[in-house]
């Protein structure tokens, strides 16, 4: 049992001891990234007032302590997914994008031939999609897409038929926009089933809920330390340890190498070899310290608490509005995050968000970077609004409130 | 402190309700040209129909925001019968007026307000700018214009 209160974790975060057009903040914009507790902030502040210096160079005191801080916080990555290697399986990169583009320029490019497949979905965020198709343009793989049901979940009745020849699925652990949560255990033992990997993009996932690989039989796992509750500028690729060593490395430069002459160079071993030039420290720190509090919270505690700030919010969304807003997503909150993505009769999603905004709340309009799955349901975007450790019933209030000043405005 | 007021002004919620100049002209002689704004889907396709150095009519179809649609309304409204050099005079007026200046670095000061004089109806706009997100909604149709007389063949 841990001691999780939400009004203590909104105490703790700086940015809601602060007014926006002289209301209180309604922060209900965690899926684009989380407002860090004092702690992470604090922990950065540390390390740069004490400890800075860069890493894997100096040998002095306080190089030594950067270095420490720095590896640390891949140890700390490595418990918090439950990585079966640890912490040399963890790669720090600057989010869950660049994550994705080195999977596909490393492990994409040295392992794909012209022909090959890979499955993505429809609810994918371009992060899991752009790259795919890059590496079609340059490697002329194939990249299929599992189609999303009227249910705004994964249909996979032709699973067989898409992963036939397949390499890798690649799938995201819960929708940006719809809210949905992936069985990833389940997709797991179906890609290898069919003698693919599994990627998952946990940026989502991760932050709202407990995260393990060993467990769910993933194979690759990209996330942001900025959507839960870490700083920007850093995120993580996990990578089995098999298919890491085999993996070429990406960026080149400094603190890549083994050795560089005139005639040539040879990569580091172990992670190293992704992280060319000096890599985001601080930003390490940080996710450090985010993972410590989540920790504290419990991350299935979050999870059931925002759930039931989702039920609560769905139901009063339909009782309040009675089909002029409807919810672009599943109705069951049982396998479903906190993301309430909003089509507004008669008001585009742009101006649902700025009315809000003079109410102190923060949604995010647009196609939040997912066109397949808006092209799917045929829009052109929605205004999400999404919970986070911080939230509570009372931001469901100010959005409410807000949505009818929006629909009074303009319809 | 920007306020809802300073955006949604009257003339902007009565074009966005009444778009002006709605509709098709037939290609050729008009020349047709697409804007997206990728940021939020808004879309418009304009018809611009060029001839004796006026921009003789324009029409205009697509959807999107109430500052899209309604800066869409109010230049239509602004330029249709316009010579040539006075429709890109207009543009660069506005584009001058949607230009976010430097701020400051503690805590983002406010810009000046521009002279809108010369703008007519299209300075209800003038506010958006406070609004620095919402800058690419309301320039979607002028930039789409520019791309349209730059297409367009010289008669
Ligand atoms: C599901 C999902 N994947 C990937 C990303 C991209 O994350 P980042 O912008 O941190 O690279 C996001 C964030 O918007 C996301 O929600």
């Amino acid at each position: 049992m841990t001691s999780y209160s939400p009004s203590r974790v909104r105490a703790d975060v700086p940015q809601f001891h602060r007014e926006v057009h002289g209301r209180p903040l309604t922060y209900l914009d965690s899926a684009s990234s989380t407002l860090p507790p004092r702690a992470v902030i604090e922990a950065m502040d540390r390390y740069y007032e004490r400890h800075h210096a860069n890493v894997h160079r100096g040998v002095y005191l306080t190089a030594e302590e950067a270095t420490a801080d720095y590896e640390g916080a891949r140890a700390a990555v490595a418990r918090f997914i439950n990585a079966p290697g640890g912490a040399e399986e963890v790669v720090f990169t600057k989010n869950t994008t660049e994550s994705f583009n080195l999977l596909a320029r490393s492990w994409g490019a040295s392992r794909l031939k012209p022909g090959d497949v890979v499955v993505v979905t429809e609810m994918e965020h371009h992060a899991n999609v752009v790259p795919w198709f890059q590496l079609r343009e340059s490697h002329g793989i194939e990249v299929r897409f599992v189609p999303v049901g009227d249910d705004y979940r994964l249909d996979l009745s032709h699973a067989d038929q898409l992963l036939d020849g397949a390499k890798l699925l690649s799938v995201t652990g819960m929708s940006n926009v719809l809210g949905t949560r992936n069985d990833l255990a389940a997709l797991a033992r179906l890609a290898h089933a069919h003698g693919a990997l599994l990627a998952v993009d946990g940026a989502q996932s991760v932050a709202h809920g407990s995260s393990d690989v060993a467990r769910d039989g993933i194979d690759f796992l990209a996330f942001s330390g900025h959507k839960m509750l870490g700083p920007t500028g850093i995120g993580v690729l996990w990578a089995r340890h098999s298919l890491l060593e085999a993996m070429p490395p990406f960026l080149g430069g400094g603190g890549m190498i083994a050795d560089v002459r005139t005639d040539g160079f040879t990569p580091a071993h172990g992670v190293a070899r992704f992280e060319a030039g000096t890599p985001p420290i601080a930003e390490a720190v940080g996710l450090h310290a985010a993972i410590r509090y989540l920790e504290g919270l419990g991350p299935d505690a979050v999870e059931a608490h925002e759930r039931e700030l989702t039920r609560d919010a769905l139901e009063r969304l339909e009782r309040t509005f009675a089909g002029r807003v409807r919810v672009i997503g599943p109705r069951d909150v049982a396998d479903r995050g906190g993301v309430l993505s909003l089509d507004v009769d008669g008001v585009h999603p742009h101006d649902v968000a700025q009315v809000l905004d003079q109410h102190g709340v923060c949604v995010r309009p647009g196609h939040h970077c997912a066109k397949p799955l808006m092209h799917r349901f045929g829009l052109a975007a929605t205004a999400r609004a999404s919970f986070g450790p911080y939230s509570l019933a009372r931001d469901t209030d100010a959005l409410l409130e807000g949505l009818g000043h929006a629909l009074d405005l303009f319809a | 402190m920007a306020n809802l007021d300073d955006l949604y002004r009257e003339i902007i919620l009565d074009h966005y309700r009444t778009p002006r100049n709605r509709g098709e002209l037939p290609t050729p002689p008009a020349t047709r040209v697409e804007g997206f704004n990728p940021l939020c889907g808004d879309e418009i396709t304009l018809y611009l129909e060029l001839a004796d150095g006026r921009l003789a009519d324009i029409k205009m179809t697509g959807r999107g925001c109430s500052i899209s649609q309604a800066s869409a309304s109010l230049m239509g409204a602004a330029v249709k019968g316009k010579a040539l050099a006075e429709v890109r005079a207009a543009l660069e007026r506005f584009r001058q007026l949607m230009t976010v200046t430097e701020t400051r670095l503690d805590e983002g000061g406010e810009p000046e307000t521009p002279d809108v004089r010369s703008l007519g109806e299209l300075a209800a706009l003038a506010g958006v700018v406070k609004f620095p997100v919402r800058i690419k909604c309301a320039m979607l149709a002028w930039t789409t214009l520019a791309q349209g007389l730059d297409e367009a063949p010289a008669d």
